[in-house]
């Protein structure tokens, strides 16, 4: 672990630790800063808080959100779930993994862009959606996806 | 005098461009040398003008939609700011026959003030509840709460008042209140709605159930797919504690309730109750067994009462009105309104609330408009992905939970997704089972191991395999899951995939014989 992620870890670690409930915070605070939680600074969270190394990367491997690996600058949330599906979301879905050319859980080989699955994003009656780093992005065809990413890209 | 020009912070609105019309709004004005009070407000739920922005005028709320940043020039030239006509122009806002059709009690405000205003909130009849709970007994509170017929709005429609009861009699030092802001249900966003675009209804509604049961912390579980809400939230939190609404003392009563707001990460599984205080306690999301009841041991192992977003955000008006108010809306023991949501392929997508006993063909036909595609509406899924898939036939059951459970459905969450007749309804039977074999927390064995055969057997249904000896594997696998599964994800995933076989056989290739008894 470089010695600057290192610091971020331990300022974060310093702040929150005494939260009730302070891992899923602290994880946050990791991914926020990194982009992904470390494996290598597994044990340092876990001796923070008191908890086994197995105890910590069992919460980190459960929950989709969290990753152990870097992300793209941006990451491409795309909803499957059933409002999306109804509007078409399966096109959108192949356009995107082509457009890409990467499936669920990588990143384009550019480092521009994870590309992620998503169950809803409450965003269902503007279907199908697309959620880019924060934003929400409505009612997108394939084309409509061509362009923001196109945006997106031209302003690297 | 500066107008004012309201336009949505929702976060669908700002999906469809609602910033950028903000923006672009802002600056002709500037070019201009106009003086306008740019307000973000919720939305009104009517997705298919947004983003729809407002002028306030003499004779009421002016709406334009949906608006794009090219129209915004040509509604400056029209004098839009003075009510004048453009071809975006839609009339009074409050006149237009979807908003006006409905019963708004939970989202009386939501769309009208700036969500994160104190002073606009009580300027709209806010803080009233809150006022009557301080100067009533916690018993008279709950009283309330159980009089109005309140039930659980997330879904299982479980009777507020007798949760509350239960932690209010457990004696322990420290209670919680959690809301369950964990709207992972597809198809649904009346939460995202609330914390957008009231967020203080939501706050009060806590902070009476605080006051009511004797807890003094509150926790907003919220999904990490919200980061709009979270941002809203927070400013809405900040804004109560300066103004003494929150904190240690609230209005000089003595009495305390904090609230912080904590994000999920993404696991559908923690929508579900205990689960979500393994969560929120930072562990997997792994559903506990009951009992103990949360109510008696819940967040570490405290007395906790975990209520819905729209639960919560309906205690205000119940505290304000009395119990009785909210009891006379709805039917049978469907008490009060429930906000839909009408999504997926519909003309007119939105929030429609209403009384319960409406029928799901006014709300798909006389709101929504029938599909998007203009072709026949084939299928609608009410209540999320855990919901059954009801033919056409269906289509004239009243929206309340007894009749839905009479035709082995569920209205859950209230909402409404519907598919046109190019829906293949094995792939949506196939893919109930895929949902399921990603979302499972893996504790129970049907639900874990289940639903991976499940989608297994789907994939040779849909690929019209040996359908003699998959359909009825099918249904028995489906019979497991029900019947044995520690929580609703596995014990209710039979739902999508058995009504769609039941009302879709065609689709599985098979006659109608091969129907359940």
């Amino acid at each position: 672990m470089t010695e600057s992620n290192q610091a971020t870890i331990q300022a974060i670690l310093t702040e929150l630790k005494d939260k009730k409930g302070a891992l899923l915070p602290i994880l946050h605070a990791v991914q926020n800063a990194l982009s992904y939680i470390p494996p290598e600074s597994i044990p340092e969270i876990a001796q923070a808080l008191n908890l086994s190394r197995a105890e910590v990367h069992g919460v980190i491997s459960f929950y989709h959100y969290f990753r152990d690996t870097p992300a793209g600058k941006h990451t491409v949330r795309v909803c499957r779930a059933e409002s999306c599906l109804a509007m078409d979301g399966r096109a959108l879905e192949t356009h995107v993994k082509e457009t890409l050319g990467v499936e669920y859980h990588e990143t384009t080989p550019d480092g521009l862009f994870s590309l992620e699955a998503v169950y809803c994003l409450g965003n269902c009656a503007c279907s199908p959606a697309v959620q880019i780093d924060n934003d929400v992005h409505g009612r997108v065809s394939p084309q409509g996806f061509d362009e923001i990413i196109a945006e997106l890209g031209a302003s690297v | 005098m500066s107008i004012t020009v309201y336009v949505p912070c929702d976060s669908s609105a700002v999906s469809l461009g609602a910033n950028r019309v903000a923006n672009a709004i802002t600056q002709e004005a500037q070019k201009r040398g106009i003086d306008i009070h740019l307000v973000r407000n919720g939305s009104r739920g009517m997705y298919w003008l947004e983003p729809m922005v407002e002028v306030a005028t003499s004779n009421g709320r002016i709406a334009f939609g949906p608006v794009q940043t090219s129209d915004v020039a040509s509604l400056f030239d029209a004098d839009f700011l003075h009510g004048g006509e453009h071809t975006l122009s839609l009339g009074l806002t409050e006149a237009l026959p979807y908003f006006q059709k409905q019963q708004r009690l939970t989202f009386a405000r939501v769309g009208i003030t700036d969500p994160v205003s104190v002073e606009d909130y009580i300027a709209h009849e806010g803080y009233r509840g809150l006022k009557n709970a301080l100067a009533l007994s916690q018993a008279d509170v709950v009283k309330h709460v159980t009089d109005s017929g309140l039930r659980g709005r997330g879904g299982a429609a479980f009777p507020t008042g007798i949760k509350w009861n239960t932690v209010l009699n457990t004696p322990a030092e420290q209670k919680y209140i959690i809301c369950n802001a964990d709207e992972g249900d597809s198809g649904t966003f009346s939460d995202r709605m609330i914390m957008e675009g009231d967020p203080l209804v939501l706050i009060e509604g806590m902070t009476i159930a605080g006051l009511a049961v004797g807890a003094t912390q509150g926790y907003i579980y919220l999904r990490i797919e919200y980061p709009h809400a979270y941002d809203i939230l927070n400013t809405a939190i900040a804004n109560a504690y300066a103004l003494g609404y929150l904190g240690d003392n609230i209005q000089g009563s003595g009495r305390g309730f904090h609230l912080e707001v904590r994000q999920g990460a993404g696991a559908y599984v923690c929508g579900e109750e205990t689960s979500l205080m393994e969560s929120l306690e930072g562990k997997r999301g792994l559903v506990r067994f009951k009992p103990p009841l949360p109510a008696i041991s819940g967040l570490f192992g405290q007395p906790t009462v975990v209520n819905n977003v729209i639960s919560l955000a309906s205690v205000p008006i119940i505290l304000d009105k009395g119990g009785e108010f909210y009891r006379d809306f709805g039917m049978g023991r469907s008490r009060g309104t429930l906000p839909l949501q009408l999504a997926g392929n519909l003309k007119y997508p939105g929030l429609v609330e209403l009384a319960f006993g409406a029928t799901l063909r006014e709300v798909l036909y006389d709101f929504g408009g029938g599909s998007a595609t203009g072709r026949p509406i084939r299928s609608v899924q009410v209540g999320g992905p855990l919901g059954a898939y009801l033919p056409e036939s269906q289509f004239d059951t009243p929206l309340d939970y007894e009749a839905f459970t009479e035709i082995w459905a569920v209205l859950g969450h209230g909402g409404i997704v519907a598919f046109d007749d190019s829906v293949d309804m094995a792939e949506m039977a196939k893919y109930s089972m895929e949902f399921c074999a990603e979302e499972s927390c893996g504790k129970c064995t049907p639900c874990r191991i289940g639903s991976t055969r499940g989608y297994e057997v789907m994939t040779e249904v849909v690929n019209k395999r040996n359908l003699d000896k998959n359909i009825p594997l099918l249904r028995s696998l489906c019979d497991t899951m029900l019947n044995g599964s520690l929580c609703a994800l596995g014990g209710m995933t039979p739902y999508p995939v058995l009504s769609a076989l039941n009302h879709f056989p065609e689709d599985f290739g098979v006659s109608a014989e091969h129907r359940a008894a």
